[in-house]
C-alpha cells in the first residue's frame, strides 16, 4: 500500500456500492481492498497487500460509473457514491484475453512443478476458465532460459516468472535489501540481479521474502519437503523475537515461514531465521550423558575428540556424579567456590530455574551469563539513569521515527529484521537516519550522515554532539526542567568537548558532528539503536550514559518514534536479565542487596540469600585462575569462544577442580568438561522467551529431543532433587506461574494469555495490565530521569610500533555466535563456509596481503591465522573479525580488560599485527 | 558579465547588444541542424571559415552556425542576411563562388537556389519559398536567426522579454492567461496546460517540480530535437515562467541520450542563463529563484511517458505506474510535479509576450496555437512544418510539403508516431487537430506525419510499427507485454503469406484488450496501426490472407503452399 494512500487514510467513511452490495469504507481504502474486505473476489495476479499498488497483471479491472475504460481495483481509491461493478461481459472478455497471452507464455509443466496445487496463476485460470483450449490459438513461447540454481537456499526459474513485480517490489519495499529488479524492457523482461548474473553473486541476503511472495513456481526453496503439521514458535537465533511456523514431518523440521500477524516481524525472516533450523536434527547433537575418562587432561580444547575424551553414561550415573561433586566442593570451601553460567538462549523458565539453583540449592549469587559479554554495560548505565535497562520503545516504532541514530550496531546482520524496520522507514523519506561506525555498514549508504569514529571514542563524539546541540540552544528545557537531575553537571562537562577536540580524538569532522547534533536535536523524534560497538568497551557503562544523555537532553524518551535503543543479542538475553541470571540482583531486577526483596525470595525459596553480589563471568574466570573458584556448573555457554582471551579462559577453566556443561552441541567448552549433560534444543521444549522490546512470548515444542537429551529445566530440577532441594515443576507452566507469583514486571504474564495473541510486553504486573510498549511515559521507573557526567578515556590498548592495527569484532549476517548451530545447518554453511579477516586495501598494500592470502593476526595475547578479505568497508589502520570461528578464533586476539563499573569485557579494540608467511 | 539583477539591467544589455549590432551587415547564417549536419554543413562552415579568412572578409561579414531551419529536404541550407537569400544543398565546394558573388558582389548565385516545383522560377527570398510561405512559424521562426549557443542571439531578437513581464504578473494571472490561451500539452495527450499548472500549483506538498519532457522517441519526430537544438532559451524561458506560475523552484529537462547536440545546447544554455542570472537565486531582482538540472534518458520509448519518465528521473526502472494519484499531485520522489513537453514550453512565452486573447484566435475551437509537424516518408519536401491547428492535411502534405515524389499516388498518411493511426487519401481535407485526428481513430501525437505512397504495403506498415512498439514496451502491464508479441506474430504470418482466415478477428480481440486493459497510453494507443489499417485497407490483409498476394507488391511470399 502506497504510504501517501496510508496516511490519507482517516476516520472519514466511504459509502460505495460494489456489484449491488452497499459498503462503507474508510477513506483512502483501495476498490480491491473494499471488495476483499466484504468477500468480494476479484482476480489479481500482481496485489500484494504489503506491497504498494503495482496495476501489471491487469485482471482486476472493474466497471465504475461515469469512469472512463476499465481501471484496475487495485489502484483506484474509492469514493463516495462510487459504483462499481466487477462481473460484466466486457470484464470477463478482457480478463479472459489477458489471462490467455499469461498462459500462452508460460511453461506449463504444473505435475513436476513444486507450486502445483498452491499456485496462484493456477487458481485464477481456474477461476476465469481459462485452460489450453482457449489459448491454443496463441502461439506459445518456445523461449527457455536456464535455471538459476547459483544459491544454495533456492532456486530461480524463469520460465515459470509471470512479471507480476511481487519479487522485486518485495525485495525493494519490504527487505529494502534491492537485490533484485525488472532487466530489459518489453517481452525481453526479467527479473534479475544486478547485471543478470546468478544471484548468488549478488547482494541477496536470502532473507526469502521473495518466495514467499511469488503467486508461481518461478521461485522456490531447494528443499521442498512438505511438511506434514506446523507449530508456532519463536526464532532461536537473535533477540528480535521474530515470530516463525516450524513445518514438521516426522520428527524432523522441513520448513519456516514467518508469522504474517506477528507485530514483531510482519512474517519476514532473515537468511537465518528462514534456512538456519536443520542444526536441530544435526548428527552431532547430544544424544546421552558423558562423564571425562579418568586420565585425559583440558590441554586439548579446541580439537577434541570427544570419543576420546568421554565415555557416555546413564543420566543416573551423570547426574548422581554432578550432584556429589558439586556437594563436595561446596562443603569443603564454601558455596561460594562454585560458579553457575546461566544461557541467554533457554527459556524464561529455565534462566529463572538455574538462577534459583545457585542461590537456593548451593547458595552463591555466583550466577551470570552472556549478558555479561553483551549488554552489561546497558543495564548498569540505564538502571541508573531511567530506573531499567531495557528498550524503551517498541521495534515497530522505528517506523514513527522522524530519525533514527544507530551508533556501534550494525543492525541489517546482527538484527536483521530491526535493520528491516530502518531500511523500511528510510525508504518512506520521512525518516532521515544517522550512523555512526568505524566500518561503512550496509546502512551507512542509506544515511544522510555516516560518523566514522575511531574504535572506543564514542564518549568525546557523542559529548561534542551535546556540546553542539547546547551551543545552539536545541536542547528540551521543559523536559530537562520538568523530568531530570543531573543536567547542569553533563553541560559543565561537555562545554570542554567542542567539535575540534572530538575531531582530534574521534577523527570524525567537526563539521559533521556539528551537523549530526543539530540533525538530531531538530528532527522531531529520534531513537538511538545502538549494540555491542557501544557496550563493548572499557567505558561501555560511560557510552550508555553519554546514549542516555544525549536522549533526555532533547526529550527523546517515553513517547512514540523516539526513544533508549539497546539493541538485546540473544534471542532471550533479556530474558536471561529479566530472570535475574545475573549476580547482583533477584527476577525482575530486585536488588540481593535490598533485605526487603531477599526475605520476599527467602520465603518463597524457603532458604537464604546472601547480600553480597555475586561473580560475574568475567570475574570467575579470573577468581578461577586465582584458584578461589573450583567448580562452574555452565549451561547453554561456549565460553572458550565467547570470552575474550581464550588462552586466559583455558587457564582457567583447565585449573578448575570440575566443570559440568549442559549444552546441545560438543562445543569447545564441552570439551573440557567433566561432566557433559545432553540438552533439548529450542524446538523440543515449552516455555516463553523476552526479546529485546521486552516481549515475552511463548516458544513451543515442535519435536522430540534425540536420543536421552533432556530439556534444561529437567535436567536442572534433578540436580536440584538430588542435591537434597527438590525441584517439583511438572512442567515448564509451574515455573512461569512462580516467576510471576516473585516477579512484579511479569506479575501478569501467563501461559494462558501467551497462548493467542503476540506476547505482552512487560512491565506487566497484573491479569489486567495490557503490557507496556512505551515505558518511561509521564515519569521514569526510578521518578525523576539522572543525568551522568562522562569524561572521555582513551580504549585500554592502543596501536603501537609492534602491534600498529586496531582489530574491532562482531557478527556477521550468515552466522551466529560460536557457530555451534549455524555453522550446523546445510545452507548457512554453504553462503558462508568460512571467515577471514578484513582489512582495508592500504594496510593489505603495504602488508603485501592479497585477497586469499593466509596470514598471521597476533596481539599480546594470541595467534591466530587467518584468511583475508581486502574491502574499504573498514578504515585504514583497522581490521575486523567475526567470533564465528573456531578455526580462527578472534578471541585468542580480543583484550579482556574490564568495564570497572559493568565488568563488561573490552572486545571491540584490540592493539594487533599482521604476519605473511610464505609457506 | 555579472549577473543581471533587474529587469532594467537586463533591458539594458538588450540595447547594448543591439547597438553593438549592425543591421545592415552581411550575416551568413548556416543551419547548424542534425538534417543539415548530416548533409555536411560541418564542411560548408569550415569552407566559409577558410573563405572569409582569404578574402579578408573576417570583421565585416558575421558567420552564424544556426539552429534547423526546417527544409531538410534541401539541407544543407545557407542564408545570406539581410537579403535572406536562400542557398540549399550547398557543398563547401560552392563556398568561394557565394563568397565572391553574393557576399561581396551582391549577386546571386543561381544554380544554388531553390526551384518552384510548379512554376519552374528560379526563387531568391527565403520568405518567398512556398515551404516556408505557407508556414506561420510562430515558435520555430527563430531557429534560422540565432545561435543557439548564444545567449546574446536570443536577447537581442527578444528573448527574455517574457520572463520580466511574467514577474509582473501574480503566479494565479500567468495560470490565467495560460488557461484562457487554451494552449493544450504538445506531448500528444492535449492535456490543457493551464489546468496542469493549476493543479500542481494547488496541490499540497514541497518542493514542486517542473519538468521538461524532451524524450522525444517517435521513428520520424523531431520537432522538439530542433527546438532544443536549435532555440534552447525559449524553452528554458518557458520554464521559469512556468515555474514562478507553479512555485516550484527546481527544474529538470529529461534529453534523450541519443540526442548529443540538444544535450550540448542545453546545457550552454543552461550556464549563460545561470551566468547572466536568468536561472539560479533571485532572478532578476524577483525575488524568485529556480534552478534546472538536465538528465539524459537511456533511450527507452516508454520514458516518454510522464509517470515513467519520472520514474526514470529518480533512478528507478523507467516503467509507468497507474496514475490513481496524478503526477501533478505527486510526481517526481511523490512531490507534485508538472511535466511538460518541449513544444508546450516554447509556446510559454509567446503567449505572455503576446497575450492569450492573440493566441486564442489562431487555430481551431478546440486546439490553439500552431503545431510544429515532422514531415517524413514518401514526401518532397521532407522537414519540419509549423501550422497554426486546423491546417487540411492536403494543405500540409501537397502546397507546403510539395507532395508525393516520383509521380507516384498518396495512399495514407500516419500521424501521431508510432501508436497513432493511418489516414487514407478520402480524409485528406480533414483539418489537423487535437480532436479531429481522434476521430478517425489516429491521433495528434506529438507531431509526426507519415506520408505514403501507393507502394507502401499497409499490412507491413502495421506490422513495423507493432514491432517498433513491442521492442519499446516496457513490458510492466500483461495486455501490451504479451499482446503486442502475439500481434507481431501475427503480422509476421499474414505478410508471410501464412495468415489464416480467424487471424483478423484475433487481432481485433488483442486490439480490444490493449485499448481496455494496459496500463498506460503506449499500451492503450498501441493497436492504432493495427485498427486503422483494418478500417481503411482491411482488403489489403484479405488479400495477403486469402489470395496470398500483397497489393503493393512489398511483402514477398516464399511458395506457398496450395493443400492445406
Amino acid at each position: 500500500m502506497n504510504t501517501a494512500m496510508k496516511t490519507q487514510r482517516n476516520a472519514v467513511s466511504v459509502n460505495l456500492t460494489i456489484d449491488g452490495v452497499k459498503i462503507t469504507v474508510p477513506a483512502g481504502t483501495t476498490v480491491l481492498e473494499a471488495a476483499r474486505a466484504n468477500g468480494i473476489y476479484i482476480p489479481t495476479l500482481c496485489y500484494d497487500p504489503d506491497l504498494e499498488p503495482y496495476g501489471a497483471c491487469r485482471l482486476c479491472i472493474v466497471e465504475i460509473e461515469g469512469m472512463r475504460g476499465l481501471p484496475t481495483a487495485c489502484t483506484t481509491e474509492v469514493g463516495e457514491g462510487m459504483v462499481v461493478r466487477t462481473e460484466t461481459p466486457a470484464l470477463a472478455g478482457a480478463r479472459r484475453t489477458t489471462m490467455e497471452l499469461i498462459m500462452a507464455n508460460h511453461h506449463g509443466d504444473c505435475l513436476t512443478c513444486g507450486k502445483n496445487q498452491n499456485c496462484e496463476l493456477q487458481k485464477v485460470a481456474r477461476y476465469l476458465g481459462v485452460d489450453e483450449s482457449h489459448y491454443g490459438r496463441l502461439r506459445r513461447s518456445t523461449r527457455t532460459v536456464p535455471r538459476d540454481e547459483s544459491h544454495p537456499a533456492y532456486t530461480r526459474d524463469m520460465n515459470k516468472c509471470i512479471l507480476c513485480g511481487r519479487c522485486w517490489r518485495a525485495c525493494h519495499e519490504i527487505a529494502g535489501v534491492e537485490a533484485i529488479d525488472v532487466a530489459f524492457r518489453g517481452d525481453a523482461s526479467t527479473v534479475a540481479p544486478f547485471g543478470n548474473k546468478p544471484v548468488f553473486e549478488s547482494n541477496c541476503e536470502a532473507c526469502g521474502e521473495c518466495l514467499d511472495r511469488c503467486p508461481t513456481g518461478a521461485l522456490y526453496p531447494k528443499n521442498t519437503t512438505m511438511p506434514t503439521r506446523e507449530v508456532k514458535t519463536i526464532c532461536p537465533y537473535c533477540g528480535v523475537g521474530c515470530s516463525i511456523y516450524l513445518g514438521v514431518r516426522g520428527n524432523e523440521i522441513v520448513s519456516v515461514r514467518g508469522d504474517r500477524e506477528s507485530p514483531v516481524n510482519r512474517g519476514g525472516l532473515c537468511i537465518k531465521g528462514r534456512w538456519g533450523f536443520d542444526f536441530v536434527n544435526h548428527p552431532d547433537r547430544l544424544t546421552r550423558p558423558l562423564i571425562r575418562r579418568e586420565g585425559i587432561g583440558r590441554d586439548i580444547a579446541l580439537n577434541g575428540n570427544f570419543r576420546e575424551i568421554f565415555r557416555e553414561a546413564s543420566w543416573d550415573e551423570a547426574l548422581d556424579l554432578v550432584a556429589r561433586r558439586l556437594a563436595k566442593i561446596r562443603e569443603e570451601t564454601g558455596p561460594d567456590s562454585i560458579g553457575v553460567v546461566s544461557s541467554a538462549k533457554f527459556t524464561n523458565e529455565e534462566n529463572y530455574l538455574v538462577q534459583k539453583f545457585a542461590r537456593a540449592v548451593i547458595g552463591t549469587n555466583n550466577i551470570d551469563h552472556c549478558a555479561r559479554l553483551c549488554h552489561a554495560s546497558t543495564v548498569a548505565a540505564a538502571s541508573a539513569c531511567f530506573g531499567d535497562g531495557a528498550m524503551s520503545n517498541s521495534i515497530a516504532d522505528f517506523l514513527k521515527a522522524d530519525l533514527l541514530f544507530i551508533i556501534g550496531s550494525n543492525t541489517t546482520e546482527c538484527h536483521p529484521i530491526i535493520g528491516r524496520y530502518v531500511r523500511q522507514a528510510v525508504r518512506s523519506g520521512r525518516t532521515k537516519l544517522i550512523v555512526a561506525d568505524p566500518r561503512s555498514i550496509v546502512l551507512a549508504r542509506k544515511a544522510v550522515l555516516h560518523l566514522r569514529q575511531r574504535p572506543g571514542t564514542d564518549v568525546a563524539l557523542l559529548n561534542a554532539m551535546m556540546h553542539g546541540l547546547l551551543k545552539e540552544g536545541l536542547e528540551k528545557q521543559d523536559f530537562i526542567r520538568e523530568r531530570t537531575v543531573g543536567f547542569e553537571e553533563v553541560a559543565r562537562t561537555v562545554a570542554k568537548y567542542t567539535p575540534e577536540l572530538a575531531e582530534e580524538i574521534t577523527g570524525v569532522p567537526k563539521d559533521d558532528i556539528v551537523r549530526a547534533a543539530r540533525l538530531f536535536a531538530t528532527a522531531g523524534r529520534a531513537a538511538i539503536l545502538y549494540g555491542m560497538g557501544i557496550t563493548q568497551h572499557i567505558t561501555g557503562t560511560d557510552n550508555v550514559r553519554c546514549i542516555a544523555n544525549l536522549l533526555m537532553m532533547t526529550g527523546n524518551i517515553g513517547c512514540e518514534g523516539a526513544g533508549f535503543s539497546p539493541l538485546r543479542g540473544q534471542n532471550n538475553v533479556q530474558g536471561a536479565c529479566d530472570m535475574g541470571a545475573l549476580p547482583n540482583v533477584l527476577p525482575g531486577y530486585q536488588p540481593v542487596a535490598d533485605a526487603k526483596a531477599r526475605e520476599k525470595f527467602e520465603k518463597a525459596w524457603n532458604c537464604r540469600i546472601k547480600d553480597k553480589p555475586g561473580l560475574q563471568v568475567t570475574e570467575m574466570i579470573n577468581a578461577a585462575v586465582r584458584g578461589e573458584l573450583r567448580a562452574m556448573y555452565i549451561v547453554g555457554e561456549n565460553l572458550i569462544l565467547s570470552e575474550p582471551h581464550l588462552l586466559h579462559t583455558h587457564e582457567a577453566l583447565k585449573k578448575l577442580d570440575f566443570i559440568v556443561v549442559q549444552d546441545i552441541f560438543p562445543t569447545e567448552t564441552a570439551a573440557l568438561a567433566d561432566v557433559v549433560l545432553p540438552a533439548a534444543a529450542f524446538a523440543e521444549k515449552d516455555g516463553t522467551y523476552t526479546n529485546t522490546e521486552r516481549r515475552v512470548q511463548r516458544c513451543r515444542r515442535a519435536v522430540e529431543p534425540p536420543g536421552e537429551a533432556r530439556p534444561d529445566w529437567q535436567i536442572v530440577s534433578e540436580l536440584a532433587t538430588r542435591m537434597g532441594y527438590p525441584f517439583p515443576y511438572r512442567s515448564t507452566r509451574d515455573i512461569n506461574a512462580e516467576v510471576a507469583s516473585l516477579t512484579p514486571i511479569y506479575g501478569g504474564i501467563t501461559f494462558d494469555r501467551l497462548e493467542h495473541g503476540y506476547g505482552l510486553q512487560w512491565p506487566c504486573r497484573d491479569a489486567s495490565d495490557p503490557g507496556t510498549p512505551i515505558p518511561h511515559v509521564g515519569r521514569f521507573t526510578c521518578g525523576l530521569g539522572r543525568f551522568q557526567a562522562v569524561e572521555y578515556r582513551p580504549p585500554a590498548e592502543s596501536p603501537s610500533a609492534e602491534y600498529p592495527l586496531t582489530l574491532t569484532t562482531g557478527r556477521i549476517l550468515e552466522h551466529y555466535h560460536t557457530g555451534s548451530m549455524s555453522r550446523r545447518t546445510k545452507v548457512l554453511r554453504e553462503v558462508k563456509p568460512t571467515g577471514g579477516i578484513d582489512i582495508h586495501p592500504e594496510d593489505a598494500a603495504r602488508l603485501g596481503v592479497k585477497e586469499g592470502d593466509i596470514i598471521t593476526v597476533g596481539s599480546v595475547r594470541g595467534e591466530i591465522r587467518a584468511p583475508v578479505h581486502i574491502t574499504d568497508r573498514v578504515a585504514p589502520g583497522l581490521a575486523f573479525m567475526a567470533f564465528h570461528w573456531k578455526e580462527a578464533p578472534a578471541n585468542m586476539l580480543t583484550n579482556s580488560a574490564l568495564d570497572p563499573t559493568a565488568k563488561i569485557p573490552e572486545l571491540k579494540v584490540a592493539a594487533i599485527r599482521v604476519r605473511t608467511e610464505k609457506a | 558579465m555579472t549577473k543581471l539583477k533587474s529587469v532594467k539591467e537586463l533591458e539594458a544589455l538588450r540595447q547594448s547588444i543591439i547597438s553593438r549590432r549592425d543591421a545592415a551587415q552581411t550575416v551568413i547564417s548556416v543551419c547548424g541542424g542534425t538534417g543539415c549536419h548530416s548533409h555536411g554543413c560541418q564542411r560548408v562552415v569550415a569552407a566559409f571559415r577558410e573563405e572569409l579568412e582569404k578574402q579578408n572578409l573576417g570583421d565585416k561579414v558575421s558567420l552564424k552556425i544556426s539552429g534547423c531551419h526546417g527544409f531538410c529536404e534541401r539541407g544543407p541550407l545557407v542564408v545570406i542576411r539581410p537579403h535572406d537569400i536562400l542557398y540549399q544543398r550547398v557543398r563547401d565546394k560552392d563556398v568561394p563562388e557565394i563568397v565572391t558573388q553574393t557576399v561581396v558582389k551582391g549577386n546571386r548565385v543561381d544554380r544554388l537556389l531553390y526551384t518552384d516545383r510548379v512554376t519552374g522560377q528560379k526563387i531568391a527570398n527565403e520568405t518567398e519559398v512556398p515551404f516556408y510561405k505557407l508556414q506561420s512559424r510562430l515558435i520555430f521562426g527563430s531557429n534560422g536567426f540565432i545561435d543557439p549557443t548564444s545567449i546574446e542571439d536570443y536577447i537581442a531578437i527578444g528573448g527574455y522579454t517574457a520572463l520580466p513581464r511574467a514577474f509582473k504578473m501574480k503566479p494565479e494571472e500567468i495560470i490565467a492567461e495560460i488557461k484562457k490561451s487554451g494552449l493544450r500539452g504538445r506531448g500528444g495527450a492535449g492535456f490543457p496546460t493551464g489546468l496542469k499548472w493549476e493543479s500542481t500549483r494547488n496541490a499540497p506538498g514541497k518542493p514542486k517540480y517542473v519538468i521538461c519532457n524532451a524524450d522525444e522517441g517517435d521513428p520520424g519526430a523531431f520537432m522538439d530535437r530542433s527546438l532544443v537544438e536549435g532555440n534552447p532559451h525559449s524553452v528554458l524561458e518557458g520554464m521559469i515562467i512556468g515555474a514562478y506560475a507553479i512555485g516550484s523552484h527546481e527544474g529538470f529537462i529529461y534529453i534523450r541520450n541519443e540526442y548529443p547536440l540538444a544535450v550540448k545546447h542545453m546545457r550552454i544554455a543552461i550556464e549563460q542563463a545561470e551566468k547572466y542570472g536568468l536561472l539560479g537565486e533571485n532572478i532578476l531582482g524577483s525575488g524568485f529563484s529556480f534552478s534546472v538540472k538536465i538528465k539524459r534518458g537511456g533511450g527507452a520509448f516508454v520514458c516518454g511517458e510522464s509517470t515513467a519518465l519520472m520514474a526514470s528521473l529518480e533512478g528507478k526502472v523507467g516503467e509507468p505506474r497507474a496514475k490513481y494519484i496524478h503526477t501533478s499531485e505527486q510526481g517526481l520522489w511523490g512531490k507534485p510535479s508538472n511535466l511538460n513537453n518541449v513544444e508546450t514550453w516554447a509556446n510559454v512565452p509567446l503567449i505572455i509576450n503576446k497575450g492569450a486573447d492573440w493566441y486564442a484566435k489562431i487555430g481551431t475551437e478546440g486546439s490553439k496555437g500552431t503545431k510544429i509537424f515532422a514531415l517524413v516518408g514518401n514526401i518532397t519536401n521532407t522537414g519540419l512544418v509549423e501550422v497554426p491547428m486546423g491546417t487540411t492535411l492536403r494543405k500540409i502534405i501537397f502546397e507546403i510539403g510539395g507532395g508525393i515524389p516520383k509521380g507516384r499516388k498518396f495512399k495514407a498518411v500516419q500521424t501521431g508516431g508510432p501508436s497513432g493511426g493511418v489516414i487514407p487519401e478520402g480524409l485528406l481535407d480533414l483539418p489537423v487537430d487535437f480532436d479531429e485526428l481522434t476521430k478517425v481513430g489516429s491521433m495528434m501525437g506529438s507531431g509526426g506525419m507519415i506520408v505514403m505512397d501507393e507502394k507502401t504495403c499497409m499490412v507491413d506498415i502495421a506490422r513495423y510499427y507493432i514491432g517498433f512498439l513491442e521492442e519499446e514496451s516496457c513490458g510492466k502491464c500483461v495486455p501490451c507485454r504479451e499482446g503486442l508479441r502475439q500481434m507481431k506474430y501475427i503480422l509476421d504470418r499474414i505478410v508471410a503469406g501464412q495468415g489464416r482466415e480467424e487471424d483478423i478477428t484475433l487481432l481485433e480481440e488483442l486490439s480490444a484488450t490493449l485499448v481496455d486493459a494496459s496500463l498506460c497510453q503506449l499500451g492503450a494507443t498501441a493497436p492504432n496501426p493495427v485498427m486503422s489499417t483494418l478500417k481503411y485497407f482491411r482488403d489489403e490483409y484479405l488479400a495477403h490472407i486469402t489470395e496470398k498476394r500483397c497489393p503493393a507488391g512489398v511483402c514477398k511470399f516464399a511458395a506457398v503452399e496450395t493443400k492445406s
